[in-house]
């Protein structure tokens, strides 16, 4: 009877499973190699602990099938009456412990080489927030925010009805703008948070480390090979945890200066744009756009928000009272709250179209603007006159 | 659960005796053991449906890439509540119903040490629970932060979170006072003769265990107060405006945290150093090392805390010194294994569903303590943590670890508990289909961890899909499987074939001198220790 049992029990199985595997197409099954010297190292580490567990568990679990097998009281097994030998009880303590050690010299010798942030070459701040990352090259003055691809944004929404096979395996993994850094050079990355903790993984470097609200991180990468590496933030940081990608182009020197030329460029572009007057209606053309990106996770399509737990933007007594007490809700955050302080996620030109937006979509119809070189000056008289805002930019959003 | 008053009564002659309370005051007022025992599995037992029903949510969300089923946030929440209750809500009370029920028993001791305080530790707990699940209706919504609840971003939660602060000090008051109440038994209550070193290994694993929450719990509570005022009362333990840190919080909650996870398996090796012996028909191999490691395992439990944390900014000496204290852990762990292997080894083994049980645990709980192998070496570790491999892992320990040590448990001892042996071919096949299941369930989410899945997300890469479309399948015929296992306790209860006081051929140790069902008193004269009578 035992074996009836058991038998249908596996055909019930296979009817379950065998035609999804028929179908798998399965993809990776293993933690990747890398493409630097420290994640081949730690990949040999892993395939070795690996082995020796399955070496370990081929034993213990061989010894013990034999014995379900051979003695068992149907087969006329009849119990032996030892219970005790202190001798094995010495060996399989010892044992262990010496493969213990074969294993623990190899791995500090990795960890060791890990945490050596010494002779790097150049340095990248990247900052977490909800839910986006800020790259700061320390040392080519460059800044900017980097965060799930619109397209792939609008197809997460729920119920979105977007075909997901046409971004194949990036499926969340594409961003707006990518980290941009050169190959063969050691990069120090300086992690820290703007509101919650997050961590920033890319497998292929073998780069973990959480950004903590307020203290700074080290962490390096030396890539070998360019090529467009892909991760995610691994550290519980709210609603969209799921949603804030980190991709990194590695490419040549050469295209690598050409890269940052052109950043420079678009940075100076970008400046004047905040000195003219903008219309209304341009405003809330661009303000649609930064709400769609920065907004809509909380406050939702329709402005509502989600009751109890984000507030609506529609009719909300902060919108549509003083305009002051709109902007600086916007610029500084909400403390205790999801709702972080954009003024420093957001240029000049988006902060006042989003803000103008508000005060004019969701049946909020109070007419007025607010000029991009109004923040211009607002974030400049800001950065003078408070010291907690001004080093790194990091406590404000927790305070 | 039906106890024959009548014959218990005619049994002791004139004395005085009092049964149960008539109506449902008795299970109120109740100071009895046994009684507070049952409460204690019951209610484990629904919790064990709400926690799976939340599981499934989670699983069901995941079926597919894209967003289909509920809201991240409420993902989040239910995420966050599926740890808590099943943590706090099922293995812990579970295993405080199993010492209830066995430890006097098991003693020769006549009620626990202090009856009153049992039943207060039991009644705080569903009240505590209302409070907690209660959050998931308010307006601001459930826990949605984790069940490790790491500042800042727990601190974002609404107002309800004052209510989840309390139900968690609730809570720990419950589980310090029932391991109290098992520490007050086991050192007062043994019966005469009977030395420590001849305990039963249950008793011992749940004294080690009483001592780690004794220990730790007040860590714990002191940790989510900070929360708490950090939260409502403006300090600034845990932020770094104030001149916090809140990567402090996480030292402090994982100092509670590691013992917690050595809480909830302790009193499964103990359950499961009874059952091998009993249908392998041999005693126990090595009581003496099952002892020492135990307690070693308890020790060590205390200097790993921060191998969660790695990926957090330690410096290097701390992480070499977590290392390999965390490395150290497997040799107690591997003795243990070895001996239970070797106990089987030559005996005269049968395969009642306890014996299964116990057999699965030892192999899924093997697994899983070679995937915690594995996540010991620190620099391997940085790739796993936060992934579903570390989801795997901890599954793997706890579900086919704890959980099937419940279940064993409740197989092995339900025929003393009701006095009707179970059906033994539902058990098996509950058994089987619930083993099958729960591989299938969780083995894959190995090969989506190491290849880059991280854990706690509604939403995924499509190359994730296949592996996570199974471990759906898996969570579903593992959960709805599980009420075979309600049919089959009911099914005991309401009959069966008569159990013998003996029940199992291979039996040893007081519970096993006393009738089935237990009456409702028992050991009121204290027992003669007799060599077997005595487990080791």
């Amino acid at each position: 009877m035992r074996f009836g049992i058991i038998r249908w029990v596996l055909i019930g199985l296979a009817a379950a499973v065998i035609p999804s595997v028929a179908m798998a197409d399965w993809g990776a099954l293993n933690m990747t190699e890398g493409v630097t010297e420290v994640s081949r190292q730690v990949y040999g580490l892993h395939m070795a602990i690996f082995y020796i567990c399955c070496i370990i568990g081929a034993l213990v679990f061989g010894v013990m099938f034999y014995s379900i097998f051979k003695h068992r009281k149907s087969q006329g097994a009849v119990a032996a009456d030892f219970h005790e030998s202190t001798t094995v009880e010495i060996v399989w303590t010892i044992v262990p412990l010496v493969i213990l050690i074969a294993m623990a010299i190899p791995a500090a010798r990795v960890l060791i080489k890990m945490e050596d942030f010494s002779d790097s070459e150049m340095s990248i701040k990247v900052t977490g927030y909800q839910w986006r990352w800020q790259y700061e090259y320390l040392d080519e003055d460059i800044s900017f925010y980097s965060q799930l691809h619109p397209e792939h944004n609008a197809a997460r929404q729920m119920d979105s009805g977007a075909d997901l096979s046409q971004f194949g395996e990036n499926y969340l993994l594409e961003v707006d703008k990518p980290l941009v850094v050169p190959v063969g050079k050691k990069i120090r990355f300086l992690h820290t948070a703007a509101d919650v903790i997050h961590s920033w993984w890319v497998p292929a470097l073998s780069v973990k480390k959480d950004a903590n609200p307020g203290f700074i991180n080290e962490n390096w990468a030396l890539i070998e090979e360019p090529g467009i590496y892909r991760g995610k933030c691994t550290e519980l940081c709210g609603r969209d945890h799921g949603f804030m990608p980190v991709v990194v182009h590695a490419v040549p020197q050469e295209e690598y200066d050409q890269w940052v030329v052109e950043q420079r460029e678009q940075m100076a572009a970008n400046a004047n744009k905040s000195d003219r007057q903008w219309s209304k209606e341009e405003l809330v053309a661009q303000g649609e756009k930064v709400y769609g990106a920065n907004c809509l996770g909380c406050h939702q399509v329709d402005g509502q928000g989600i009751p109890g737990m984000f507030p609506a933007i529609a009719g909300s007594n902060i919108v549509t009272g003083d305009v002051s007490t709109h902007v600086q809700t916007v610029l500084m955050g909400v403390a205790n709250t999801p709702m972080s302080a954009f003024g420093s996620k957001l240029n000049d030109v988006d902060l006042a179209a989003v803000i103008t937006y508000q005060r004019n979509a969701f049946g909020n119809d109070l007419g007025d603007t607010v000029q991009p070189y109004q923040m211009k000056s607002l974030r400049q008289g800001l950065m003078q006159s408070s010291a907690t805002i001004n080093q790194f930019d990091i406590t404000e959003g927790v305070n | 659960m039906s106890y024959s008053d009548a014959g218990h009564d005619a049994h002791h002659g004139d004395h005085d005796h009092h049964g149960p309370a008539p109506g449902l005051m008795r299970w109120v007022t109740t100071t009895n053991h046994k009684d507070i025992g049952t409460l204690y599995l019951w209610f484990s037992l629904i919790m064990f449906f709400i926690g799976g029903g939340m599981a499934l949510i989670i699983r069901a969300e995941l079926w597919s890439p894209g967003i289909s089923v509920v809201d991240p946030m409420f993902f989040n929440s239910m995420t966050t509540m599926h740890a808590i209750v099943m943590i706090f809500g099922v293995v812990m009370p579970a295993f405080v119903g199993l010492a209830n029920w066995m430890i006097p028993m098991m003693l020769g001791a006549p009620d626990m040490a202090l009856p009153r305080l049992n039943n207060w530790s039991f009644w705080i707990m569903p009240f505590a629970f209302t409070i907690m699940l209660s959050t998931l209706f308010m307006d601001s919504g459930g826990p949605a932060g984790g069940w490790t609840m790491y500042p800042p971003l727990v601190l974002q939660m609404g107002d309800s979170f004052a209510f989840v602060i309390f139900a968690i000090h609730f809570l720990g008051i419950s589980s310090v006072m029932g391991s109290i109440n098992i520490v007050a038994t086991i050192f007062n209550m043994r019966a005469p003769g009977m030395t420590l070193m001849q305990m039963p290994m249950f008793v011992w694993t749940w004294l080690i265990t009483a001592f780690l929450l004794i220990a730790t719990i007040p860590v714990f509570a002191g940790a989510v107060t900070m929360l708490l005022t950090d939260r409502f009362f403006e300090t600034s333990f845990f932020s770094a405006a104030g001149g916090g840190d809140p990567v402090m919080y996480q030292h402090i909650f994982w100092f509670f945290g590691h013992p917690e996870v050595y809480i909830l398996i302790l009193p499964a090796f103990g359950i499961i150093s009874h059952i091998l012996p009993t249908f392998s028909r041999k005693q126990l191999f090595g009581y003496d090392s099952m002892v020492y490691a135990t307690a070693s395992i308890a020790f060590l439990s205390f200097i790993v805390w921060a191998h969660h944390m790695f990926t957090t900014g330690m410096p290097l000496a701390g992480e070499l010194f977590f290392m390999f204290s965390t490395m150290m852990i497997s040799v107690p762990t591997g003795v243990k294994v070895f001996n239970w292997v070797s106990t089987m080894w030559r005996g005269s083994m049968t395969f009642e569903t306890p014996m299964l049980f116990a057999i699965g645990f030892v192999i899924m709980f093997t697994i899983g303590g070679l995937s915690g192998l594995m996540l010991a070496i620190t620099p391997a570790d940085i790739q796993y943590h936060d992934t579903y491999f570390v989801v795997a892992h901890f599954h793997y320990v706890l579900v086919p670890g704890a959980i099937y040590s419940i279940m064993a448990a409740t197989y092995f001892w339900i025929p003393k508990w009701t006095g009707n042996m179970y059906d033994e071919k539902l058990g098996k096949l509950h058994f089987w289909i619930s083993t099958i299941f729960v591989n299938v369930l969780f083995f894959p989410m190995h090969f989506v961890g190491l290849a880059g899945m991280p854990r706690r997300i509604p939403d995924y890469s499509l190359q994730f899909a296949d592996w996570n479309m199974i471990a759906t399948i898996g969570a579903f015929g593992f959960g709805f499987s599980q009420l075979m296992f309600v049919y089959i306790i009911f099914k005991c209860i309401k009959g069966g074939e008569k159990a013998t006081g003996e029940v199992w051929e291979g039996a040893r140790g007081l519970e096993w001198t006393v009738d089935s069902p237990a009456p409702y008193h028992t050991f009121e004269e204290s027992p003669t220790i007799t060599p077997s009578t005595i487990t080791r």
